[in-house]
């Protein structure tokens, strides 16, 4: 318990403390999972559209893969990347492997089935007629996609702020594939795992801790940015 | 009359079920052409066809002078639009509901202003520009439906089932902006409705369509005047009734009904018949009075229905006829839900079909 409360206060000093290797840690792992995160939506939403929009044969097998692959263990993941980029490997020639490259790659390919598969459902959960509204109100056919798009954005937006948290949060590929180098390649995650095997009890719940309030901040500047009106209802009742 | 879109042997398939069988039907330039079928006769999807949502198997259509192909259908779109059955709208205000097809064809904003609140002061919602469109009721929701699709102005408007599901106030601003819409803005309407009352005061022009085919096509008073049985089978018509005719002593062709209602028929049929009163031929008095109509029901007003200028009665004689009359007859006379009233109507107006 007093490891819990040194934790706190040390969490506390260290937000305070200004200083720079804290901030460094902090700020890599806020640019390698946004990073990864964006890179991941890039080619994800264009399959849940193909997936969300679109009949074709084998469409139950690819969604269920994707469903499947969100379960993937990081390690795994890790390990296989490890894999391909290492010198003997057939991404090898990159020279991704311990680089920054490497773990926002690995983050983006982790949370890509979760994307996939959230974005999948809320556009199928869009009345398929909408897309024939569109239409019929003079939209193209990509001007009605984009339409069907806007109805599920919210659910898009929750799959996004999901694989965000998915990749900041996670430990095996950032370690395996990055290697936790001090001031280029370790973040939060790392940091904790290293302060726990040092025993360094407080430092590590001092990081979980703001790792956890980093989370929180990110989804609740996502939830007021996608309806400030949150910020008016705040600590009232429903009507 | 000029003919604005043009059918020619379509037919449509979903698998093995033929949903449009050998279809050919003119739409003239101004008119209102209802689109009366059952449930599952291909209403929705010959509208959708109309609308270049869904590509016809076979057959050919032309619009506007020209045929319709896969290359122009996307322009073709801009001159006919489509208020769906089920109210759809986007998840934002009014006035985006509205505008969306404007912005589409990159019209200005100012003009859009403009455009948008005389759309929405043509089916009453002026000043609703900013409310959340999916948080209105059902029947102003299918208002800003209709605004949204007149607001275009394109030549020809689908309309699938537009008041259905709706409370009569709703139902009747509808039907009135989509009279205003054709008297006015000449927009050419076709109209699928179940609603008898609606398919003969509104259409000029009926298509009668049955398991995908166009039975029968006419006026109102061509299509109701001789009720087919087609027409009696799907359209749950009011004031039709099965029963058995005989010819009594004096000549007259006297048809028991059921529940000691006996209808006295001009015709000469005999045996088992339906018949069918319209409800416009039908007199309804509080008392009885003196007058050459063969049929007079002693009954009580089971349910009212108030549709602004006419209120609908349905009265229990032991069958229940509907009546329409119009509201301030319906003032006038102090009518209520039980009131006793009485109902007349010729023997002429017992159609045998």
């Amino acid at each position: 318990m007093n490891e819990i409360l040194d934790g706190i206060v040390k969490a506390l000093q260290l937000i305070f403390s200004g200083d720079p290797t804290f901030y460094g840690i902090v700020f890599r792992s806020l640019l390698f999972s946004g990073v990864a995160t964006i890179l991941a939506v890039l080619w994800a939403l264009p399959i849940a559209m193909l997936l969300g929009l679109k009949d074709f044969p084998g469409k139950s097998v690819i969604k269920g893969f994707f469903t499947a692959m969100i379960g993937m263990p990081t390690v795994a993941l890790g390990l296989f990347l490890w894999l391909m980029l290492s010198k003997a490997g057939p991404l090898g020639f990159l020279g991704l492997l311990y680089t920054p490259g490497a773990i926002i790659l690995g983050e983006a390919l982790l949370v890509t089935p979760l994307i996939v598969s959230i974005a999948t459902e809320t556009i199928e959960a869009v009345d398929p007629e909408m897309m024939n509204l569109a239409k019929t109100l003079g939209a193209s056919d990509s001007q009605a996609s984009i339409a069907v798009l806007k109805e599920a954005i919210n659910g898009i937006v929750f799959s996004n702020a999901a694989g965000f948290n998915r990749a900041i949060a996670e430990l095996g590929v950032a370690l395996m594939v990055g290697g936790n180098m001090a001031g280029f390649t370790d973040v939060l995650t790392t940091n904790i795992s290293t302060f726990n095997a040092r025993a360094d009890f407080p430092t590590a719940i001092a990081l979980a801790i703001v790792l956890l309030v980093i989370v929180f901040g990110v989804n609740l500047i996502i939830v007021i940015a996608r309806n400030p009106r949150v910020l008016l209802t705040m600590g009232r009742m429903p009507e | 009359m000029t003919v604005l879109a043009e059918l020619k042997n379509l037919t449509k398939r979903f698998g093995e079920r033929t949903v449009l069988d050998d279809v050919t039907l003119q739409i003239q330039e101004g008119e209102i052409l209802g689109l009366l079928g059952p449930n599952g006769s291909g209403k929705t999807t010959l509208l959708k066809v109309l609308a270049f949502l869904l590509k016809s198997d076979t057959g050919e259509i032309t619009f506007l002078g020209e045929t319709v192909t896969e290359k122009n259908s996307e322009r073709m779109r801009l001159e006919s639009t489509m208020v769906f059955q089920k109210t759809m709208l986007f998840n934002t205000s009014v006035y985006n509901s509205v505008a969306y097809g404007l912005r589409i064809r990159k019209m200005p904003k100012n003009k859009i202003d403009e455009e948008v609140s005389r759309a929405l002061r043509l089916v009453r919602l002026e000043g609703f520009e900013k409310r959340q469109a999916k948080k209105l009721s059902g029947g102003e929701q299918q208002r800003v439906a209709l605004a949204r699709a007149l607001v275009l102005k394109t030549k020809l408007l689908l309309l699938d089932e537009p008041t259905a599901n709706l409370d009569p106030k709703n139902a009747s601003i509808i039907e009135e902006v989509i009279a205003t819409a054709n008297r006015e803005l000449e927009t050419t309407i076709v109209m699928a409705t179940h609603n008898m009352f609606q398919a003969k005061s509104l259409p000029h022009r009926i298509a009668l369509i049955e398991d995908g085919r166009i039975t029968e096509v006419g006026t109102s008073t061509e299509i109701f005047g001789r009720l087919s049985k087609t027409l009696a089978s799907f359209a749950a018509v009011e004031n039709t009734f099965a029963g058995t005719a005989k010819i009594s002593e004096d000549g007259s062709t006297l048809i028991d009904v059921g529940s000691s209602v006996h209808m006295v028929a001009v015709a000469k049929n005999v045996g088992e018949v339906s018949v069918f009163v319209s409800p416009e031929d039908i007199i309804l008095s509080k008392s009885r009075f003196e007058s050459s109509a063969r049929n007079m029901f002693k009954g009580k007003i089971v349910e009212l229905l108030d549709m602004d200028s006419v209120v609908r009665l349905k009265v229990d004689v032991g069958k229940t006829f509907t009546v329409q009359i119009t509201k301030r007859s319906f003032n006038e006379m102090g009518l209520n839900l039980n009131t006793e009233v009485f109902l007349a109507f010729k023997a002429s107006s017992v159609q045998i079909i």
